[in-house]
């Protein structure tokens, strides 16, 4: 059901997990734009945030209000202002609260993954996932995981420009190891 | 103000109106009066562009400039109001969400290796490097991934060009390292990524040492041809137009019947009234054995545009200009619509896709580039 777009594979990817994250844990934080839709992956983070579920920090989530909604503009325009990485999120199909916007969300992630290819961005940057609202230990893995590979991927090109500026980041809320708790 | 009055010869204003008159926007029912514009900028008054919203509307087509008896610079205008504009952070409404903004300010900033050249197979010879030559490819790829859903290949003017000049004899250099020319960027107010594009582009053709710049697209023609001219430092590449090459060049081109009897050419506002480039196409396009142009109603320095040059506002009033144009060039009972520059065939294409007038107005669709490049021998 998820389309994966990262090329690496997952099980391997999981085993180097920890190792990867102490390494790298001083050397660079990633800035993850999630997008969320507001009646699953939303309530998904919400989940894995009162069930205590521990899981990276590194992200600033956006609500809307399907995932049908999150069109390549939204995506670029992360890119362009220096997102290291974007996670696009709704939910499962069949599920979607609109009937058939995660569809409409598939056919607007094609297009911009496409751009971003053409761009050079690298893939493993962008991701789609279905989240429901139950699956609050699902959501923290996802989050675990994207983390990594944008950690491994490094900063974004885009990323050391004067437009980094423009994104203010509150220093304690990455701090606190449970963002979604907030 | 009174620097910008001087520039665009705005001082020079009777208030005739013939600007607003002819306007496009006006004519189907918007409030862009050009002349309003005009006249605010001679009494010194300090337009807010947070709340003027004509400002994104106007097409910077140029039509009120060809027939303005005291040469007012409107388009000149318009982009130093924007300029203005983007400064207090104000966009355009609706392009497509910014999206096409975004791609090219990224390209701006740099930093990425491109992947922009798919498209380029093998019976293409070109030179990544050094040539005489450079072909200005533009965003054809770009635009082909953004709207699937017009089933388009602008992709394949570019390539069409290829072929083109390589029966001429030419090894074009076709740059991996191209940018987006910036036009778009530069008539929506952002002249700071404009810059940066521009003076990454034109170091990029200068050490290529080519002495010429071709290219198949209209706006990148004349952002080369106008707006890079203050970049170069000594030698200044020729800019041509694809279509003026073809002109130039006319007497190497061994044209053949490609199947083509009755077609319609779209001007693009950026060749016809900036560059002031009509007769090239239609000549190349004449000289096709077979071949009978048809003049839709308006041409040449008169020709509608395609309402959407810069990827800046889109709204009911340019579908209508498209649909308009598009009866237009239905009424001709051309088989195919050619035009010059990608985007008049992304917008036109757009508006064949109105359930209401699709069938009316839907016609077949090719860049100049791709009509050529099938009648060579
Ligand atoms: S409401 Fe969740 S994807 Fe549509």
């Amino acid at each position: 059901m998820t389309a994966d777009p990262s090329p690496s594979p997952r099980p391997a990817q999981k085993k180097k997990k920890a190792a990867t994250r102490k390494a790298a844990k001083t050397a660079f934080d990633p800035r993850i734009v999630v997008f969320a839709c507001n009646w699953c992956s939303y309530a998904g983070a919400d989940t894995a945030g009162v069930s205590r579920i521990q899981h990276q920090p590194h992200f600033r989530m956006i609500r809307v209000m399907c995932s049908g909604r999150i069109q390549p503009a939204f995506v670029l325009r992360a890119f362009e202002k220096g997102a290291d990485g974007v996670l696009v999120s709704g939910c499962h199909f069949g599920d979607c609260h609109y009937i058939f916007g995660n569809e409409r969300a598939v056919e607007q992630f094609e297009k911009t993954m496409n751009v971003v290819k053409l761009l050079g961005i690298e893939e493993g940057r962008l991701r789609l996932e279905w989240i429901s609202a139950a699956e609050g230990a699902r959501f923290a893995e996802v989050i675990d995981e994207f983390t990594d590979q944008v950690r491994v991927l490094g900063p974004s090109p885009f990323a050391t420009s004067d437009a980094i500026e423009e994104i203010e980041v509150p220093e304690t809320e990455t701090e606190t190891g449970k963002g979604m708790e907030a | 103000m009174q620097q910008l009055v001087r520039d665009t010869n705005a001082w020079a204003c009777y208030d005739c109106g013939k600007c607003t008159a002819t306007c496009p926007v006006a004519r189907v029912g918007g409030s862009l009066s050009p002349r309003r514009h005009v006249l605010s900028a001679n009494l010194g008054e300090e337009t807010d562009p947070g709340r003027d919203d004509t400002l994104f509307t106007c097409l910077t087509c140029g039509l009120c400039e060809s027939r303005c008896p005291a040469e007012v610079s409107y388009t000149g205008l318009v982009r130093r109001l924007r300029e203005a504009a983007f400064d207090a952070k104000i966009e355009p409404e609706c392009p497509h969400g910014g999206a096409l903004q975004s791609v090219m300010r990224m390209m701006a900033k740099g930093g990425t290796q491109q992947d922009r050249l798919g498209w380029l197979t093998e019976d293409l010879k070109t030179d990544p490097k050094e040539g005489e030559v450079f072909l200005w490819t533009g965003c054809t790829g770009y635009y082909d991934a953004f709207f699937p859903e017009f089933d388009m290949k602008t992709v394949e003017g570019t390539k069409a060009t290829v072929r083109i000049l390589n029966h001429l004899g030419i090894t074009p250099v076709v740059s991996p390292e191209e940018r987006c020319c910036g036009h778009d960027l530069l008539w929506n107010g952002d002249r700071q990524s404009f810059d940066a594009l521009a003076r990454h582009n034109v170091e990029l053709v200068r050490s290529s040492e080519a002495w010429m710049v071709v290219t198949p697209c209209a706006e990148c023609a004349r952002t080369w041809k106008i707006d890079y001219e203050p970049y170069f430092e000594g030698r200044i590449p020729q800019v041509v137009h694809l279509t003026e090459l073809l002109e130039e060049r006319f007497d190497d081109l061994r044209l053949k019947a490609n199947g083509m009897n009755r077609v319609t050419y779209q001007d693009p506002c950026r060749l016809c009234r900036h560059m002031g480039v009509h007769d090239a196409p239609r000549k190349v396009l004449e000289a096709i054995p077979g071949i009978e142009l048809e003049e839709m109603k308006s041409n040449r320095h008169g020709a509608a545009c395609c309402a959407g040059g810069t990827w800046g506002n889109c709204d009911r009033f340019a579908k209508r200009i498209q649909i308009d144009r598009l009866r237009e060039a239905r009424a001709t009972e051309a088989e195919v619509l050619v035009t010059a520059c990608p985007k008049c065939q992304i917008h036109f294409r757009c508006a064949m896709k109105d359930p209401n007038f699709g069938s009316e107005i839907s016609i077949e669709m090719l860049d100049v580039a791709e009509v050529v490049a099938s009648a060579l021998v």
